[in-house]
């Protein structure tokens, strides 16, 4: 019987594209990826349906950890240093102003703020400390933070952020904004984690109606 | 799998005299470089936080001690929301008074439930005036912060346009208690 001789096909293919994809790929991945830095104050932060992305730069944020403790960290180290010079002043405290532009947060009273800044930094945990006193408005050190941080900003953009976890309660949270509102900053962001907009709720078909009516444009 | 083409150009010629190179190919077998791409893919897929962390902009009132300032809410056109322990949510519409304690004091969650306090935004503000309608948040100092932005959050979801955080009142904590105490009765 006569049979059809099929062709030998070599079992080999070409792997130079999928190099090609894999590697483009992987650039891609190592360019946009950014790493968490390690925190301190570990905070579970609450979700929203905002979209907004929060800023990066001049930013001064207030962490409100599980416990209710207050923590405050600025990102701008020439404010850092002339807040640093005026709390030395002010205070007539003496503390090492190089240690204050290094720390990741501050998480204590103003008199302990030379012992704080002697602890190594890899040791300071939010855990272990106090944090800022602002239980009440007879001893509200966070307004006077604020206050001095305000005039370290005067006349230019900063960004009052505030990261809270889930589980710390309100009065923190209250004597926070009582110490903003002290100070007139009307004006600050909470941190969160995105959240789709449920379906079929309001913002959603405003959402909705929105593109349509952007779409027909 | 891994290997060279070396064998190419079939054999030599004899008798010549020039000694030809061999011809090599240059084709490499690339599995192992996709082997190690990809592998390094998968690890930055991994370690990537991709979402960023989103705000929530939020504009505080000025505190004004002179009653003129102050904004006036139309009796009946405010919806009230005390946020207690243990993710408990409770409101009443208009004023609360002697009267309409029993009727007009209820509770809610933050379920998206018949009775959850999503609901009852939107159908109080279906029944209200729009311009009038306004919802008054007031936390009580057991609430967790989570709460707080959820019920925040809740109005940007309910397009609530006016709304404000004030401080709770001792009646106001007085009728939580009881409530909660009488909940926690009826569920024994």
């Amino acid at each position: 019987m006569a049979r059809a001789k099929l062709p030998r096909k070599s079992t080999h293919i070409d792997m130079t594209a999928m190099c090609d994809v894999a590697f483009l790929l992987l650039a891609f991945f190592i360019l946009t990826t950014k790493f968490k830095p390690a925190e301190a104050v570990s905070v579970t932060v609450p979700s929203s349906v905002s979209d907004k992305a929060a800023p990066e730069s001049d930013v001064v944020l207030i962490t409100i950890d599980k416990d209710g403790k207050v923590f405050l960290s600025m990102d701008n180290e020439e404010k850092k240093e002339y807040v640093a010079n005026t709390v030395e002043n002010e205070k007539g405290i003496k503390f090492n102003v190089q240690e204050f532009k290094k720390a990741q947060f501050i998480g204590v009273s103003f008199s302990k703020l030379p012992e704080f800044l002697a602890i190594p930094p890899e040791q300071r945990k939010g855990d272990n400390m106090p944090g800022i006193p602002c239980r009440d408005s007879s001893n509200n050190e966070m307004k006077e933070w604020l206050r001095i941080i305000k005039s370290a900003y005067m006349g230019q953009k900063m960004n009052l952020l505030v990261k809270g976890d889930n589980a710390s309660k309100y009065p923190s949270f209250k004597n926070v904004i009582s110490a903003f509102k002290y100070n007139d900053l009307l004006k600050f962001q909470i941190i969160t984690n995105p959240e789709n907009v449920p379906v079929g709720s309001e913002l959603y078909k405003q959402a909705k109606a929105g593109l349509a009516v952007k779409k027909d444009g | 799998m891994a290997e060279m083409y070396t064998s190419s150009g079939g054999g030599h010629k004899k008798g010549t005299g020039v000694k030809k190179s061999k011809k090599m190919s240059t084709r490499v077998d690339l599995t192992p470089m996709v082997d190690l791409g990809f592998l390094l893919i998968t690890f930055f897929i991994f370690t990537t936080t991709m979402s960023l962390p989103t705000t929530m902009n939020l504009f505080l009132p000025k505190d004004t001690d002179n009653p003129e300032e102050q904004n006036k809410i139309k009796d009946n056109s405010a919806l009230t929301i005390l946020l207690s322990k243990d993710n408990n949510v409770f409101y009443y519409e208009g004023m609360l008074d002697n009267s309409n304690v029993s009727q007009n004091f209820k509770s809610s969650n933050f379920g998206s439930g018949e009775d959850g306090i999503r609901q009852v935004i939107l159908r109080k503000k279906a029944n209200t005036d729009e311009k009038d309608f306004m919802v008054v948040i007031k936390p009580s100092d057991e609430c967790t912060y989570k709460n707080v932005v959820d019920i925040l959050d809740e109005m940007t979801i309910d397009v609530v346009k006016r709304y404000a955080m004030v401080d709770i009142s001792e009646v106001e904590i007085q009728l939580i208690k009881a409530t909660e105490a009488a909940a926690g009765n009826a569920s024994n």
